[in-house]
């Protein structure tokens, strides 16, 4: 068994990453010029990456599925970016920003990561201020913050609701810059099928070219995987619908370990379910909910218009539950919260599954300049889906499967457990515990991309020098890319009746009543084995028209579903290992007499790492224990 | 409600394409448009046909993937919304719909709607950032920008990159995208000292891409799903006019 090596470095919290700096090995100028790096996904942290790298010297090769870099999920982030500026002068600090983190992930990830992603959110945003983003800005000149979730302080930067996009192009523009040095090789419109290890180090990918079909070898001296999040498991989730698990799950299946698989949070403010038909749930903004307050009706199955429902037939619930925080607790807590009055028969619309948002209180107070100065891009998308007017009327929501906290299990180098492969942003596990708080992705993946990887991806490379260029021509890369289509062949063969999505549908269907908000052991069972006959029925009744040499978007969709229902088991599996509830992992075992997540620290203080056996084809389980010295382990109250 | 759709089909880059009829029925008012183009996808498949290659991604307008010519304009009958943001409640029962990919020569065709951007990224490649190495950036607040100016520059920098303006002009013009991006760098005091070699670079690999000239016929803001207004075209000739004096 192998065990897991987290090397987090001595010293006190707050002077190891310094001491880590101080000590790791470093490469010369000379040397980096001899180095290839693979990286793969163009959101922020893999843009941030591989334009850091270049400009560091490496040769680097950066891939995406997508026909540009600058379409990466990244994209679509709204509300903000965190850092410890204490701009606000309201009593923040790297600390704060450390405990706020550790405490929204209810004290399931480790300390000196997040101490880590605290300490580097300043240097974020100043680099990303100097890049070019447009922040917003104060009358003074001086940048602005607002606060968000499950915090009590002003720290999130924003650019109206489209930070993760101006903080994405801020990345993207970096990484041109190096494509036209000539030191970042710019691959689109790629699927990466496989990592291909030669003597136990990650020496490169197998790629499919999505124009012309071809199945590519790229060689390097290192890889990292920058490939995001899937809770597009779910089919209907607020990703993109092209996010997807594959890469990470290609490594997993290489030797990587998968941490907590099941921790996903679902996002609680999302445009709710408009029928059958519908590809994908549009997220609003968590910011909404610092103006926005979320109310259902008092009177079970009221079916009048909201505006002649009287205030005192409201039933504010996060108020009334959460009178220390309200509208701004955390997103599991407000999400199970909907949940709550919905299946107990308050919810509103037609389904009766969704919450009404309401801004009429904060328009009276700052008057609908103010409110349209914060919120314009979001309450017009709202309007332009909807047909309803949020300045005069309530918004609907309902909760949706958001950002997925699990990912490749990463050491503080972020190398997974393969020699060589790096894990950066939301691929990998490291930095939210069991639930991450808003603002807080993008703080991450800006860290991850900008500060962090570079600095330890050196330290392992400096051990690399003398490594001659990696031949893409050996039996391992050929072996691997013969598996690879094979894969591809196996899934064109089937020639069965359905289609891709009607299986992902159904396969969504079942993760999110079993494997979703709230779960039990008796459904995650019964998940299990409905994945394991709808993946039956996969293998035997999927249609893939057209061919592998040429555009085929089915063919791209059946590879991503097809490894989901591998995935999905361990999800499952993972949960059903964890009986307690922690963050976003609600299991109904384990509740307060209130209803709130009942932590079981002595017996699941840990990262479950899972460790995939070819030889078995199973899964085992790895115990990361963690221990906490510089918080003190509280009850997660927003009361 | 039934549609009677004309779509583009195409092999691939090399084979001639043309309008293949469709005739959709069952389609829900509630469905988005690309909603429409799944499910027509979905009939395709089961009946043994290929489904029409399109692309998409965020579905929320924010990623710039998806690039559909509908009736005629760019992202359809509606003002400042991208394809994948168009309801079926826009049209009426018994419509024919027109979708064709992008039409320009930087915008091959690679198959069915699918059109080849990547000139945009060339062009980004050639100016379209700030020379600053990570690490070496001051800190935040020491470098003031007015407000004003960091809204305006907010409004050219929301540009999707999806190429509607290119598609929406009658010589294939690039200007607005371009123009977007020199005036948001030029905007703030960060991006001034290179704007000038900046407006320059973009402006001519614009032109060696095959991108046609810019006539000021307003088509481009009218159809650009973000707003994005003509007056940083003005802002970029202004630039790449002074970037002629100084060289």
């Amino acid at each position: 068994m192998s065990k897991l090596k987290s090397m987090i470095p001595d010293g006190p919290l707050e002077e190891k990453w310094n001491n880590h700096k101080n000590s790791v090995k470093l490469v010369s100028p000379a040397n980096k010029n001899k180095l290839d790096i693979i990286v793969v996904g163009t959101g922020l942290s893999g843009s941030a990456a591989a334009s850091t790298l270049g400009e560091l010297g490496y040769n680097v090769k950066s891939f995406c599925f997508q026909d540009s870099p600058r379409r990466a999920h990244s994209v679509a982030a709204q509300g903000g970016m965190n850092a410890a500026k204490n701009y606000k002068n309201d009593g923040d600090s790297v600390y704060r920003l450390f405990k706020d983190i550790i405490k929204g992930g209810d004290y399931r990830a480790r300390e000196a990561y997040v101490y880590r992603a605290a300490q580097v959110s300043n240097q974020s945003i100043d680099q990303l201020v100097a890049a070019g983003v447009p922040f917003a800005r104060e009358y003074s000149g001086y940048l602005d913050n607002r606060s968000f979730g499950g915090v009590q302080v002003s720290r999130t930067f924003y650019a109206k609701g489209q930070t993760g996009q101006q903080c994405l192009l801020g990345a993207y523009s970096g990484l041109n810059r190096q494509i036209a040095r000539g030191k970042v090789t710019m691959y689109t419109r790629r699927d990466m099928l496989d990592v291909v290890i030669v003597d136990g180090k990650a020496r490169g990918i197998i790629t499919r070219n999505l124009v012309s079909g071809e199945i590519e070898r790229h060689s390097a001296h290192a890889v990292v995987l920058a490939t995001g999040g899937y809770s597009t498991i779910y089919y209907l989730s607020t990703l993109a619908v092209g996010s997807n698990a594959s890469a990470a799950w290609a490594a997993h299946r290489k030797g990587a370990f998968f941490a907590n698989p099941s921790f996903v949070q679902i996002h609680p403010t999302s445009l709710p379910q408009l029928n059958d038909f519908q590809a994908k749930l549009t997220l609003m903004s968590e910011s909404l909910r610092n103006d926005g307050r979320i109310w259902v009706p008092k009177k079970k199955g009221d079916t009048r218009h909201p505006n002649e429902i009287k205030e005192d037939e409201r039933d504010y619930y996060l108020e009334r539950r959460y009178p220390a925080f309200g509208n701004l607790v955390p997103r599991d807590v407000a999400s199970r919260a909907a949940k709550e009055r919905c299946d107990a028969g308050y919810g509103v619309g037609e389904t009766g599954l969704s919450v009404y948002l309401d801004f009429s209180d904060s328009i009276a107070r700052h008057g609908k300049e103010t409110i349209k100065s914060r919120y314009e891009n979001l309450f017009e998308m709202y309007q332009k889906i909807t047909g309803i007017d949020p300045y005069n009327e309530p918004m609907r929501i309902y909760p949706a499967g958001h950002y997925t906290m699990g990912g490749l299990w990463v050491d503080y180098n972020l190398m997974t457990t393969i020699p060589g492969l790096f894990a950066i942003g939301e691929s990998n596990f490291s930095d939210h515990g069991a639930n991450r708080l808003g603002a807080g992705s993008l703080m991450q993946c800006a860290g991850d991309g900008y500060f962090i990887l570079p600095v330890t991806i050196g330290n392992y490379l400096a051990d690399e020098i003398k490594t001659p260029r990696i031949s893409a021509d050996i039996s391992e890369f050929r072996e691997a890319e013969q598996a690879a289509r094979e894969k591809l062949q196996n899934l064109m063969a089937i020639k069965g009746t359905q289609t891709v999505n009607s299986f992902h549908r159904r396969l969504g269907r079942i993760m999110w009543d079993y494997c979703g908000m709230v779960k039990n052991e008796e459904g995650l069972k019964k998940a299990m084995k409905m994945l394991a006959g709808l993946k039956k029925e996969f293998w035997s009744d999927l249609r893939i028209p057209g061919t592998m040499d040429e555009i085929n978007q089915e063919l791209e969709r059946a590879v991503r579903v097809a490894d989901f229902f591998e995935l999905g088991q361990l999800m499952c599996q993972d949960a059903l290992s964890r009986e307690e509830s922690c963050g976003a992992h609600f299991r109904e075992e384990s509740q307060t007499p209130e209803g709130e997540t009942q932590r079981i620290d002595s017996r699941f203080s840990y990262v479950s790492a899972w460790e995939y056996r070819e030889k078995d084809k199973k899964h085992v389980l790895h115990k990361e224990e963690l221990t906490f010295e510089n918080v003190e382990i509280q009850e997660r109250s927003y009361k | 409600m039934e549609f009677n759709l004309k779509i583009w089909r195409q092999k691939d880059a090399r084979s001639q394409g043309g309008f293949i009829d469709y005739n959709l029925k069952g389609v829900s008012g509630e469905m988005s448009f690309l909603e429409m183009i799944d499910y027509l996808n979905k009939t395709l498949i089961e009946g043994g046909e290929e489904p029409v290659a399109f692309e998409h991604d965020c579905r929320e307008g924010i990623c710039g993937s998806c690039s559909l010519y509908i009736n005629g304009r760019p992202h359809g009958p509606e003002d400042l919304i991208a394809t994948c943001e168009l309801r079926m409640t826009r049209f009426k029962d018994g419509d024919t719909i027109v979708i064709e990919p992008w039409r320009a020569k930087s915008f091959p065709v690679l198959k069915d709607l699918i059109v080849d951007r990547y000139a945009f990224d060339k062009i980004m490649q050639a100016g379209g950032f700030i020379s600053v190495n990570t690490g070496a950036a001051p800190e935040a607040n020491s470098i003031p920008v007015s407000k004003e100016a960091a809204d305006e520059a907010y409004d050219a920098a929301i540009c999707i990159g999806c190429g509607a303006c290119v598609a929406a002009c009658k010589n294939s013009s690039a200007m607005l995208f371009v123009a977007a991006k020199v005036s948001q760098l030029s905007l703030l005091p960060q991006g001034k000292a290179e704007t000038a070699k900046r407006a320059r670079a973009m402006v001519e690999k614009m032109d060696e891409l095959g991108f046609g000239s810019c006539t000021n016929t307003t088509a481009c803001e009218t159809e650009c799903p973000k707003g994005i207004s003509m007056a940083h075209i003005a802002r970029l000739n202004r630039e790449f006019l002074l970037a002629g004096l100084k060289s």
